[in-house]
C-alpha cells in the first residue's frame, strides 16, 4: 500500500465556551497555522479538502457549510465533508491520494459542543425507535460499561483514577488542554461520584475548538521540504449498533482496526487512544495489547480536552508530533464513534 | 382484539434540544449596529469587497473580515421571487416579494422582504429603502427592518449591481 | 493511476410520500438487499458499507451510521458516512467508488436514503438565526430569484419551465419506481398549477419522498465476473465554492462548470451533447434544466433552453439526447438519495437495464448532483466499455 506523509497538525486550544466565536471564526485561525507549517498559502494549494463536523453539536443544519467559508475556496476546489470525527476524513483523503487523484490534502474538524448539553444531544445518535426516545445519555451508557467492568473485577475505581491523574499530569506538556495538572490518585477517589460509578473526572470535559493535518504523498513532502511522518496503516471497523449484542468490556473493532492496520508489525512506542472515559482508555489497552514499552496519551488525551469531531483526527496530529520531534520512532492512533467506543478506527504512523 | 386493532406503523417521538445560539463575533459587531438602526458591513482585507452582513470570513479569500464600513440603507434589486405561501407568526399576507439586496456600499445581497410596491412592477435593477420598526423594537436582529420599500431613483444598470462604491445611485 | 471499479449491482426502493411499512432499518436495508440481488451476491461478499444522507435533522437521527450498522450487514467491517448537503448521494457513490479504484478494497456496498416523512425537513432547515430575517421560504424561495436571473439573461419564454415539468413526468410515468405517476400531465395543467415562487409553480417543483437508493461497487477483475453486465466508472469529479462571496456567478456556477470539465476530461468527452447518450441530472426545479444544460456544456450559454424546447431532452420527442429518462428529481426526492439515483440510472441506462426508460443503445452516460446554494456538485460518467 502506497505510503502517505503527515506534514503539518495544528490544534486550537480546547476551550469550555468559544464565546461569541462562530464555526468560521474557530476554524480560519487553526487552518492559517497549519499553512504556515507547510508554507502553503491557502486550500487552494492542496489537491483535495475533507472535514468531519457534526450539525447536531451547535443546533444547525449544514453547519459544516460554513467551513467552506474558511477555506479561500475561489477558484472551486475538490472538497468533500463526513459526519463523522475528522479522523474519518483523513481516511477518505488518504483514498483520494491511493487513487491517483490527489497528492495532498487538507483534513479539519471542528466542534463547538458549548451551545448544546452535549450528553443529552449525543442520546440522539441511539436507535430512533427503541432507544432515543428514552433519552440516555452517553455518560449513563458509559457509566452502566464501567460497572460491568468493576462488577466483573476487571477494573477498579483506582485503575480509573489512575488514568486521570496521568492524563491531567501529562497535559501539563500540552498547551491546548483544557484540564491538567498535578493531582493524586487519592484526591480524585475522594471526588463524589458523578453518574456512579463515575466521577466528573472520569469523563471527557466539553470542550470547543478546531484541528487540521495536511497529508500528501511522501514525493510531495519531500519537494515541499518540510518535516514528516509516514501513515504506514490504517483501518476502521464498527460493531453491532446492539449494546446487548457486545461484550462491552472489550473493544473487538479496535482489535480488528488494529489488525487490518498492521499495528503487529512492528513496536508501538506511542498510542494516543480517544478514550472518552477513563475505563474506555483500559478497555483499549487490553484490547490493544499494549504493555508497559508503549507511552498511552502523552497528550493527555480526551480526558484533558474533548473536540467532539476533531479529537480523532487530533489524536494522529498528536502522533505526527511525537514522531517528528524523535520522542518516537513508531505509534498508532485511534478514533471512535458511537456509545461506548462502538466505531473505531486505528492509523499507525512512523518516522520517515 | 387484536386482530382487529391497526397496525402500528410509527410513534409520535419529539425532540426537544435546547442551544445557546451565538452569532459569531463578526456578526454580534454588525447586529450591535444593527440594534441602533445602523446597517453596517466589512472589507476583505485581501480582495477588498465589502460583505453585508458579514460571517467571520470573506468566503472567496478564506481571510477574517476586520474593518467595519457604515451602510447606506437603500440597496438595489439583484433578484426576487413573489411568494404565494404565507410565512409563520409574519402579518405580511402573500402573495408578497423576497428579494436578494445589495445594499450600497456592499458588494453581495442579502435576503429580505419588499412591499409597499406593485408586485408586477418588481424588477432587477429597482432601488429600495429600508423601512425601520418603531425604535423601541429594535432588536439584535436582521427584522429590524420591516421590509424595503422603492424609491423614486434611477434604476441601476444590471452589470453594475454590486460592484459599485455607492453611497445614493445618481443615474 | 485510479484502478479501474464498476457498478455491478443496483437497488432502489418505490419512491412515495409516506413509507409507513418499514423503519428507516427497513427502508436502507430494502435498497441494499435489492442491489446485492441484482448483483448476483450476499452480504458476506461485502467489504465496507458508504452510507450517505442529507442533514440528520431531517429525520432526528445523529450520525445515523451508528444505528443502521446492523440493517447495513456491517458488523466488524469499515463503514463510512458522508455528507455534502444535496449532492450527497452522488458524492456517496464517488467515495464508495474511492474505495475500489484505490485499489484498497475489492467490494464496497452503498447507500443513500431518506425518510422524509419522518420529520419535517423544512422546519429542519429553518432554525432561526438573528442576522437573516426569519422568512421559512424554503430551498425554492432561494432558487427562484436566480432562474428569474436566468430568464433575464437568457430572454428564454417563460413556458420552458413547463415544458420541463411535463417532459420529466412523462419519463416518470415509464419508471415504475418514480414517486409522481402523472402519464397525463399537459402544459396546461402545469401552467394552471398554483405559483409558489414566482416564476416556479407548484407542478415545476420536486416532491417530498421516502426512499433509498444503493449501488455495489466492484474492481475490474470481481466486475468481469459479475452475472449482469457492468457499468464501468470512467470519470469522478466533485467541486465546491462558498455559497456567498461577493462577485458570485450564481446562475452557472464556476464549481459545476470546473466539475464538469473534469469528468469530461477523464471520461475523453470534447462534445458532452454528441459524446453522451443520456444524463441524468439533478433538477429539483423545472427551470434547472435549461441552467444545467448551459453550466454542464451541452448547450452555449443562453441557449440551454432551446434544447428542452426542441425536445432534444425528451425520450418521447426522440430527442438526441435525453435528460432524466427516470423522470429525475423531479418525479421523485428522498433528499439524501436523489443525488445516488442519478448516479445509479445513468449506470442503469449504460447497463442496458433500464426498462421502459431505456435509451436504445446508451453506452455512455453522466449522473450530476448538486447542494448547498448550488456550490457542491459530484459528477460520475459510467460507460458499457472500460474505455
Amino acid at each position: 500500500m502506497q505510503q502517505i506523509a503527515i506534514v503539518g497538525y495544528q490544534q486550537s486550544d480546547c476551550v469550555s465556551w468559544a464565546g461569541a466565536t462562530n464555526e468560521v471564526e474557530l476554524i480560519m485561525p487553526v487552518l492559517r497555522r497549519v499553512f504556515d507549517q507547510v508554507g502553503l498559502a491557502n486550500a487552494q494549494d492542496v489537491d483535495f479538502v475533507c472535514s468531519g463536523s457534526c450539525d447536531y453539536l451547535q443546533g444547525a443544519a449544514f453547519a459544516f457549510v460554513a467551513g467552506v467559508d474558511a477555506l479561500g475556496a475561489v477558484p472551486p476546489i475538490k472538497e468533500s465533508h463526513v459526519e463523522m470525527d475528522a479522523a474519518w476524513a483523513l481516511y477518505e483523503s488518504m483514498l483520494k491520494i491511493r487513487m491517483g487523484h490527489a497528492k495532498s490534502a487538507l483534513i479539519y474538524g471542528f466542534g463547538k459542543s458549548s451551545p448544546g448539553e452535549l450528553p443529552i444531544v449525543l442520546s440522539q445518535q441511539l436507535d430512533p425507535y427503541y432507544l432515543a426516545p428514552q433519552w440516555v445519555d452517553t455518560i449513563s451508557l458509559a457509566a452502566m460499561q464501567a460497572r460491568l467492568m468493576l462488577d466483573q473485577g476487571l477494573i477498579t475505581e483506582r485503575d480509573m483514577a489512575e488514568v486521570v491523574a496521568r492524563s491531567r499530569g501529562n497535559a501539563l506538556n500540552n498547551p491546548h488542554a483544557q484540564l491538567s495538572g498535578d493531582i493524586a490518585v487519592d484526591e480524585l477517589l475522594a471526588q463524589e461520584t458523578y453518574v456512579s460509578p463515575l466521577r466528573k473526572s472520569d469523563c471527557p470535559p466539553v470542550s470547543d475548538g478546531a484541528s487540521a493535518v495536511i497529508i500528501c504523498t511522501v514525493e510531495q513532502a519531500i519537494e515541499w521540504g518540510v518535516p514528516y511522518a509516514i501513515i504506514s496503516g490504517i483501518d476502521h471497523r464498527i460493531e453491532s449498533h446492539n449494546l446487548a449484542m457486545r461484550d462491552l468490556t472489550d473493544s473487538v473493532s479496535t482489535r480488528q482496526a488494529a489488525q487490518g492496520a498492521g499495528m503487529a508489525d512492528g513496536s508501538v512506542d506511542v498510542a494516543e487512544l480517544y478514550a472518552p472515559f477513563s475505563h474506555q482508555e483500559i478497555i483499549l489497552t487490553r484490547a490493544l495489547g499494549l504493555g508497559e514499552n508503549t507511552q498511552v496519551n502523552p497528550s493527555g488525551g480526551v480526558l484533558a480536552g474533548n473536540l467532539m469531531m476533531a479529537s480523532g483526527l487530533s489524536r494522529i496530529g498528536e502522533l505526527f508530533n511525537r514522531i517528528t520531534s524523535g520522542e518516537a520512532r513508531r505509534g498508532i492512533a485511534h478514533a471512535t464513534s458511537g456509545p461506548c467506543l462502538q466505531h473505531n478506527l486505528v492509523t499507525v504512523v512512523e518516522s520517515a | 382484539m387484536s386482530e382487529e386493532r391497526e397496525m402500528i406503523t410509527g410513534i409520535e417521538a419529539p425532540i426537544y434540544l435546547q442551544y445557546k445560539f451565538t452569532a459569531g463575533s463578526a456578526p454580534a459587531r454588525f447586529l450591535s449596529q444593527v440594534k441602533k438602526g445602523v446597517l453596517t458591513g466589512q472589507r476583505c482585507p485581501g480582495c477588498q469587497n465589502v460583505y453585508c452582513p458579514p460571517r467571520g470570513s470573506c468566503a472567496a479569500c478564506g481571510l477574517p473580515t476586520e474593518e467595519e464600513v457604515v451602510l447606506s440603507d437603500k440597496a438595489t434589486v439583484q433578484s426576487f421571487t413573489i411568494v404565494a405561501i404565507p410565512i409563520p407568526n409574519n402579518p405580511i399576507q402573500p402573495p408578497y416579494i423576497i428579494a436578494n439586496l445589495v445594499p450600497d456600499g456592499s458588494n453581495i445581497s442579502f435576503i429580505h422582504l419588499m412591499s409597499e410596491c406593485v408586485n408586477e412592477e418588481v424588477h432587477i435593477g429597482q432601488r429600495v429603502q429600508a423601512l425601520w420598526k418603531p425604535e423601541e423594537e429594535w432588536d439584535y436582529a436582521m427584522d429590524n427592518i420591516r421590509y424595503f420599500k422603492p424609491i423614486d431613483e434611477p434604476d441601476v444598470p444590471v452589470d453594475r449591481i454590486g460592484t459599485m462604491p455607492v453611497t445614493g445611485w445618481e443615474g | 493511476m485510479a484502478n479501474l471499479a464498476a457498478v455491478v449491482g443496483i437497488g432502489q426502493t418505490k419512491y412515495t410520500t409516506k413509507r409507513g411499512d418499514v423503519s428507516i432499518a427497513g427502508l436502507v436495508r430494502e435498497a441494499a438487499a435489492n442491489a446485492l440481488e441484482d448483483a448476483g451476491l450476499g452480504w458476506d461478499d461485502i467489504e465496507a458499507v458508504i452510507i450517505g444522507k442529507a442533514p440528520d435533522m431531517f429525520e432526528g437521527v445523529i450520525m445515523p451510521e451508528i444505528y443502521l450498522t446492523d440493517a447495513l450487514g456491517c458488523n466488524g467491517k469499515p463503514m463510512l458516512r458522508v455528507h455534502t448537503a444535496g449532492s450527497v448521494g452522488g458524492s456517496t457513490a464517488l467515495v464508495a467508488a474511492s474505495h475500489v479504484q484505490s485499489g484498497t478494497f475489492k467490494r464496497v456496498l452503498t447507500v443513500a436514503f431518506e425518510k422524509q416523512s419522518e420529520s419535517n425537513a423544512m422546519w429542519a432547515l429553518s432554525t432561526p438565526q438573528p442576522f437573516s430575517v426569519h422568512l421559512n421560504a424554503g430551498a425554492g424561495g432561494y432558487f427562484a430569484p436566480i432562474i428569474r436571473e436566468y430568464m433575464r439573461r437568457s430572454e428564454a419564454p417563460y413556458d420552458v419551465g413547463i415544458k420541463v415539468a411535463v417532459k420529466d413526468r412523462l419519463h416518470g410515468a415509464r419508471n415504475p419506481l418514480a414517486h409522481l405517476q402523472k402519464p397525463d400531465i399537459t402544459l396546461q395543467e402545469v401552467e394552471e398549477s398554483f405559483m409558489l415562487w414566482d416564476p416556479l409553480r407548484f407542478l415545476e417543483a420536486c416532491p417530498s419522498s421516502d426512499g433509498a437508493c444503493a449501488m455495489v461497487i466492484a474492481s475490474e477483475d470481481l466486475a468481469e465476473q459479475s452475472p449482469k453486465p457492468p457499468a464501468w466508472i470512467r470519470g469522478v469529479a466533485m467541486r465546491s465554492e462558498p455559497t456567498m462571496y461577493a462577485g458570485r456567478e450564481e446562475v452557472s456556477p464556476q464549481a459545476g462548470r470546473d466539475c464538469a470539465a473534469d469528468v469530461y476530461q477523464q471520461a475523453g468527452i470534447t462534445d458532452p451533447r454528441r459524446d453522451l447518450d443520456c444524463a441524468e441530472v439533478y433538477v429539483p426545479f423545472s427551470w434547472y434544466e435549461p441552467m444545467w444544460l448551459e453550466n454542464l456544456g451541452f448547450a452555449a450559454e443562453g441557449e440551454g433552453w432551446k434544447l428542452t424546447m426542441e425536445g432534444a431532452t425528451s425520450l418521447d420527442e426522440g430527442g438526441d439526447i435525453p435528460w432524466n429518462p427516470s423522470g429525475g428529481v423531479l418525479c421523485s426526492n428522498p433528499i439524501g438519495a436523489s443525488g445516488m439515483i442519478r448516479f445509479a440510472e445513468a449506470a442503469r441506462q449504460v447497463r442496458g437495464d433500464a426498462g421502459a426508460h431505456q435509451v436504445e443503445g446508451a453506452k455512455l452516460a453522466l449522473g450530476h448532483a448538486y447542494g448547498g446554494g448550488a456550490q457542491f456538485f459530484s459528477m460520475w460518467v459510467v460507460g458499457s466499455e472500460k474505455s
